[in-house]
């Protein structure tokens, strides 16, 4: 099987190990690997910030980058969502659009549907993992017990937290136009927080816009993309 | 009521600074409501329910003008007066004219968002007519002169602790009073209110087109004294609330109570069919349009005129949580105001509204009658950017995003400067330093993973496995 990964440009400046470790852990389930060349952004924010017009040739773009993948893979809830989902609706009538949305998965969905994969070794024992759930995979792409699964076959102890479902305030472009509510919505989210070692998400734009603000809170847990835990799952 | 939407972001952040309480007030009701609202979906088919509600809605909603005209001809038979009012100005004159031929001198309001949106209460006054809310949470921002904070608990942003200063300030009450005695003293007053006003003002929750009955909800019994005590009822219906039958009221009543409050009905239910022994002697049905039927024809928002007005996509949402209501500046607020607002009162009016959520989606997980909410806002964005309503820096700045990302060679030389920027120099930068400011500077990984792809590529030849 050819997996061709989509890291995404979050992801890629910020998060560049999150992209390591889903090579790394993809190529150990017996998984090949590409990265095609000439991938930039999806147009997520363009498009959600209204500018059709920008998304467009990124999203036709991304269409021409991943024409001859088996499967597109992302570690990224939002940005699988914009491909699965808005694509279509941005392309409207693009038989290609609809091709590439139907092969497209978050890194996890992929693990667990596609590869049925539910454990990947034990590498987590005894860690106390907070897990975030951005909105895009929970409620756009219905990923919720895929990562949840994999964490917890991995011997992590996931916290329960009252917050986990709640928008972290990333939002794109709106964390920067409405800074104040994007922070206090963060800041809830820290309020609420368990104490736990580790959090997690599968989005690179929450656990940046967290990581943060509960920088600033001085608290010291480590915030990590899951793509990077689920290679220590299998790592050890 | 005049919108002062546009200065929604500036609003938001002044409320977040200056009144603190707010925000946990607001958001300790609203996660409140929403808990009960989860356990209420949660006994019954939802899906089921909200498919079939959603069904019924688009139904009538595409044959209005029939289901009109029918309620029209249901309510004359029952013995109902019946007006047409397309601007707030038509729903005025139906007013003065009762004001003028019964000597109204006082009257009593059941809650009603649609009146907020006529400014009844300032017209009344400005006719001499003392007004008095009477569900309780509204007479206490009638007290306050605010607007209503949220759909259904219009108080949502107050704390004990200012209705207590509120009370004492106007009826002397001691500060520790408890909640009971607050209330009791409510309740002498809006009795007075009552047994004396000559006209009861109220909304509707719905009008069952065949057989001309208006049903309200309520929780307090306020809604049934203002409906029954008056000599005249006057009751304002958007043409949107119609159902077909009256059987529909079988599924709307506990579905809007179970994503309102998370009852499984609401305490009192009133079903209005016109004047009769121990009511009123006369009542008046003002359909009023105020834009709905413009809104109607919308290809896309079209799906707003679903809506129930019970709150729910209010007390899921977490933009919403942070502040309340009254930042978006007009009287719908939180998610259903971001995409009714603009539909209501022009886009250029409400313009900063669709970009007050994150896309999060829990609004629409919440609607009892599925309005794709996320996709409105989207809509009315991309309408926005099309009007050129959006600031010019934005504009400009998602160009230059396009053009770097639509240019791998330019996309890496971007890579590269982001590196070579050093971290303080982003605050020069406006959307950057909007960033910085609460988040601390943005902290790039060593190398992008374009470039470390190449040092994986050596580490692994197809074939070798694990």
């Amino acid at each position: 099987m050819r997996v061709a990964l989509f890291i995404t440009c979050l992801a890629d400046q910020f998060y560049a190990e999150a992209g390591v470790a889903a090579v790394r852990l993809l190529r150990a389930l017996g998984v090949e690997v590409d990265f095609p060349e000439g991938q930039t952004c999806c147009g997520q924010p363009a498009f959600n910030a209204g500018y059709w017009d920008e998304a467009r040739p990124l999203a036709r773009r991304t269409l021409e980058v991943f024409r001859e993948a088996e499967y597109v893979v992302l570690p990224s809830g939002s940005c699988a969502s914009m491909v699965r989902n808005h694509y279509p609706e941005l392309l409207p009538g693009s038989r290609e659009a609809l091709e590439l949305a139907e092969k497209t998965y978050e890194l996890s969905q992929f693990l667990v549907r596609v590869l049925g994969v539910e454990k990947l070794g034990e590498g987590l024992r005894g860690r106390k993992v907070a897990y975030h759930h951005g909105c895009h995979a929970l409620r756009e792409l219905g990923v919720k017990e895929e990562p949840l699964l994999l964490l917890k076959n991995a011997g992590a102890e996931l916290l329960p937290w009252e917050a986990a479902e709640e928008c972290c305030g990333f939002g794109g472009l709106f964390s920067v136009k409405l800074p104040e509510v994007s922070l206090a919505m963060a800041e809830r989210k820290g309020e609420t927080l368990p104490e736990a070692e580790v959090l997690t998400s599968t989005d690179a734009g929450c656990l940046l816009h967290l990581s943060g603000v509960l920088a600033r809170k001085g608290k010291g847990l480590r915030v990590a993309p899951l793509a990077t835990l689920l290679w220590e799952a299998y790592a050890g | 009521m005049r919108a002062k939407a546009r200065l929604y972001p500036k609003e938001a952040a002044r409320l977040l600074k200056e009144r603190p309480g707010v925000r946990r007030a607001v958001t300790g009701a609203t996660l409140h409501f929403e808990r009960n609202r989860l356990r209420a979906y949660g006994e019954v088919d939802i899906e089921a329910w909200r498919a079939r509600a959603k069904a019924v809605k688009d139904h009538v909603l595409s044959h209005l003008d029939r289901y009109l005209e029918l309620a029209e001809r249901k309510l004359r038979e029952n013995g109902a007066t019946v007006h047409w009012a397309e601007t707030p100005e038509e729903a005025h004159r139906v007013l003065r004219d009762v004001v003028a031929r019964h000597g109204v001198r006082r009257a009593v309001k059941a809650k009603s968002m649609l009146t907020e949106e006529l400014g009844v209460n300032p017209l009344l006054e400005s006719l001499g007519v003392e007004v008095y809310e009477t569900d309780l949470g509204e007479y206490l921002i009638q007290l306050l002169g605010e607007p209503p904070s949220h759909i259904v608990g219009p108080a949502i942003h107050l704390s004990l602790e200012e209705i207590r200063r509120l009370f004492h300030d106007r009826f002397g009450t001691p500060l520790d009073a408890s909640p009971e005695a607050l209330a009791a003293v409510a309740r002498r007053t809006l009795r007075e209110a009552f047994l004396t006003a000559e006209l009861g003002i109220s909304g509707a929750n719905f009008l069952v087109a065949e057989t001309g009955t208006l049903a309200l909800m309520e929780n307090e019994g306020n809604i049934r004294l203002s409906t029954s005590l008056p000599k005249v009822h006057v009751a304002f219906v958007g043409i949107e609330k119609l159902l077909p039958r009256f059987q529909d009221l079988a599924l709307f009543l506990p579905l809007t109570a179970r994503a309102a409050t998370g009852q499984r009905l609401a305490t009192f239910v009133s079903l209005i069919q016109g004047p009769g022994e121990g009511g009123p002697e006369e009542v008046h049905v003002v359909f009023v349009d105020h834009g709905r039927t413009a809104l109607l024809h919308d290809p896309e928002a079209w799906e707003t005129l679903r809506c129930l007005r019970c709150g729910a996509c209010l007390n899921a949402c977490p933009v919403y949580r942070q502040t309340g209501g009254h930042p978006y500046g007009y009287v719908y607020s939180g998610p259903i105001g971001a995409v009714l607002d603009p539909g209501l009162l022009g886009l250029e009016e409400a313009y900063p509204l669709p970009y007050a959520s994150t896309l999060c989606g829990a609004c629409y997980e919440a609607c009892p009658v599925k309005i794709p909410i996320p996709k409105l806002l989207l809509a009315w964005r991309r309408r926005a950017v099309e009007a050129g309503l959006s600031p010019r820096l934005e504009g400009a700045a998602l160009k230059a995003f396009r053009k770097v990302m639509e240019s791998p060679a330019l996309y890496r030389l971007f890579s590269r400067a982001l590196r070579g920027v050093p971290l303080g120099a982003q605050e020069i930068l406006p959307l950057l330093k909007a960033w910085t400011g609460g988040r601390g500077p943005l902290k790039p990984s060593p190398k992008p993973f374009h470039q470390l792809w190449q040092e994986l590529e050596g580490e692994w030849t197809p074939g070798n496995g694990s």
